[in-house]
């Protein structure tokens, strides 16, 4: 049983755990508690140690908008955030209770009159706004994915397509999300015309956007994958005389998985660090425009809000770099593949 | 008389090089009959498994050709099967899948418990009868090429080709995967070509073995007809007296082929020089008595 949990957690990259479950499973007590205070303890020496230099540095800096906020300060915030949101969710639930009931006594009245629904309009909160940022990044990314894996994989089965592409990657991989931006804006502005679309413009040039610039990384793995697959799968292929679809699907791209994993959580991490400038220059309602929104808004209250979100952004790039890392893991079937 | 099954004439290969091209092989000749097996021996980069990769059709001729039941070939194919020294098992797929990938091609018009059932005889002949469904990547080295010998023959190949399947094994698990690869050639009697390095091994599969000189220019030094009656047991060959003579040929010959040439390589030279001129009168019979006690002498050595 523990070793099952402990298997799980590695498998998951969550190893802070496993001393505890060695200790709940009574493992030498002693040599738990050493390593609970090797990988806990010293990264909280750290935190602390971060946290008291960041509170005595941001009393010292005085900017337009008050002192810079110290951890203290941005917690609140944190906090007001999560207050804003659950006020704004009761006023919504009121708001459709209100006109559930005014519906209700029109139809009491006369069963054929017609009733309208209506859509509540307040503002986002910044849970909506965390929402919308992880749906246009996932959007991104699977754009993303669905142009750079077969691409990479015709580039890694053939050396002249690769030496086609070469130089093209080579250019576009290092383009700014910002040099994109404005061309991304007018191309959708000329080609998506509807006006009753699914989605928002701004939603579509920040998710384009992001797959542009997410998609290298993992072009340049899955070709490399394919490339590198063992000559003897090829050979064994050969043999066998398999069609070019069988080849590819049941050989070529099961094999090339672990590398295309990799490229697949570089380009995740791209894309979300891309997606927060993109947001702000196309007004994507995410966290992008909540710290472009705060920053033009200019209170006192705005730094705290936007370290909010700064932290907000880096732990939930965090948590999506370990999920990629559980795909990875599972997909390279017991080869070692780098974890860092 | 049948026409032989495997037939390779004036076989070349050369590499190109940055000092030129680079002759591996030249002048390579072979027929082997249908049912026979054949083992290639020879020293490291002598091109023996080049040689074997052009009859799989998985590297390129240079010149000459190579016919299987007399029509040339055509690149590869499952009627060439091959075992590979690592046994590249796709490890995402079960034994049975990865035996299935391959009979669905070869059998496309029997249904799909016929195929299943063509894969688990086979893999139970290996004794993997009772690790269908294990995932490749969980199998021992052993296994694996176990299930690669199982791969190869469900194929129904004309010629099995056999590329030292069993040189990153153990000894002990070499031995075993010898017994199980000649119980299933004893029932299927299927042309074979086997490279390997182990004098041993050669003696106890093969009808002939085929000594190739060292490279470049490598080409079939000698050939033994090995005697010794089928069905074999390694106890059976091992006893039998004309062993120690026949091994000692195939010693001799490694040694007069020495690249790296000890005293006693460089002492026993002529010996080989002899072998090598003495393939035509004299193929199989019991060599001079000089020979015998020379190969004696090598016993201790190698």
């Amino acid at each position: 049983m523990a070793n099952k949990i402990i298997n799980f957690l590695s498998f998951c990259g969550l190893t802070w755990f496993i001393p505890f479950v060695r200790l709940c499973a009574g493992e030498n007590p002693k040599d738990q508690v050493r390593d609970i205070i090797t990988v806990i303890g010293i990264p909280i020496i750290a935190i602390l140690i971060f946290l008291g230099f960041w509170s005595f540095t941001a009393a010292q800096i005085k900017t337009s908008l008050g002192n810079l906020p110290g951890p203290v300060a941005v917690m609140e915030s944190g906090r007001t955030l999560m207050d804003e949101h659950a006020a704004e969710r009761t006023k919504e639930q009121a708001f459709y209770e209100r006109q559930e009931q005014r519906n209700a006594k029109k139809l009491a009245k006369n069963p054929g009159a017609e009733v309208k629904i209506r859509k509540y309009t307040g503002k986002p909160t910044y849970i909506d706004q965390i929402g919308t940022s992880l749906f246009t990044v996932f959007t991104g990314f699977l754009i993303a994915s669905l142009i750079a894996v077969p691409i990479g994989v015709i580039c890694g089965l053939n050396k002249y397509v690769m030496t086609a592409f070469n130089p093209l990657i080579q250019i576009f991989k290092p383009v700014s999300p910002l040099a994109w931006l404005p061309i991304v804006t007018m191309v959708v502005s000329a080609l998506y015309t509807t006006t009753d679309g699914w989605f928002e413009k701004s939603f579509i040039t920040s998710a384009i956007t992001v797959a542009l610039c997410s998609l290298w990384p993992s072009l340049i793995n899955t070709a490399l994958g394919v490339a590198s697959i063992d000559k003897d799968y090829i050979n064994v292929a050969k043999v066998l005389k398999l069609g070019f679809f069988e080849k590819i699907f049941k050989i070529v791209l099961p094999a090339s998985l672990p590398y295309i994993f990799t490229g697949l959580r570089i380009s995740l991490g791209v894309g979300w660090m891309v997606l927060i400038a993109a947001e702000m220059l196309a007004q994507n309602p995410g966290l992008g425009k909540f710290v472009w929104d705060e920053f033009q808004n200019g209170s006192s209250h705005s730094l705290a809000r936007i370290l909010v979100a700064v932290f907000t952004i880096g732990l939930i790039g965090f948590m999506l770099d370990r999920i990629m890392v559980v795909f990875q893991k599972f997909v390279s079937f017991g080869q070692d593949v780098v974890s860092a | 008389m049948k026409p032989p099954m495997l037939e390779i004439v004036n076989l070349k290969k050369v590499y190109p090089t940055k000092k030129g091209p680079f002759v591996v092989l030249e002048n390579f000749n072979l027929k082997v009959d249908d049912g026979e097996f054949i083992a290639v021996i020879g020293h490291s980069g002598c091109g023996k498994s080049t040689a074997l990769m052009m009859i799989a059709g998985l590297n390129d001729i240079s010149d000459g050709n190579i016919a299987v039941n007399s029509r040339e070939i055509d690149g590869a194919g499952p009627d060439r099967a091959v075992v590979f020294q690592s046994p590249s098992l796709f490890p995402w797929m079960t034994t049975l899948e990865n035996v299935m990938l391959g009979v669905n091609r070869v059998y496309p018009h029997g249904t799909k418990k016929q195929r299943e059932d063509i894969c688990k005889y086979y893999l139970n002949k290996v004794g993997l009868g009772s690790a269908l469904n294990k995932k490749a990547v969980d199998l021992s080295n052993g296994m694996k090429q176990r299930v690669g010998i199982a791969r190869a023959f469900a194929l129904k190949p004309r010629v099995l080709l056999l590329d030292e399947p069993f040189g990153m094994l153990d000894s002990l698990t070499r031995a075993e995967l010898q017994d199980v690869l000649l119980e299933v050639w004893n029932k299927e009697k299927i042309t074979a070509i086997m490279v390997t390095h182990d004098v041993d091994e050669a003696l106890y599969l093969s009808d002939r073995v085929v000594m190739m000189t060292s490279g470049p220019y490598a080409k079939v030094g000698d050939v033994l007809h090995v005697p010794f009656e089928r069905p074999r047991t390694r106890h059976n060959v091992n006893d039998d007296p004309r062993y120690y003579d026949c091994r000692g040929h195939l010693l001799d010959f490694l040694n007069g082929h020495d690249k790296d040439k000890t005293p006693e390589g460089l002492a026993s030279d002529d010996d080989s020089k002899t072998a090598t001129d003495s393939k035509n009168s004299n193929k199989s019979g019991p060599k001079s008595s000089h020979r015998s006690s020379h190969a004696q002498k090598e016993l201790k050595y190698v």
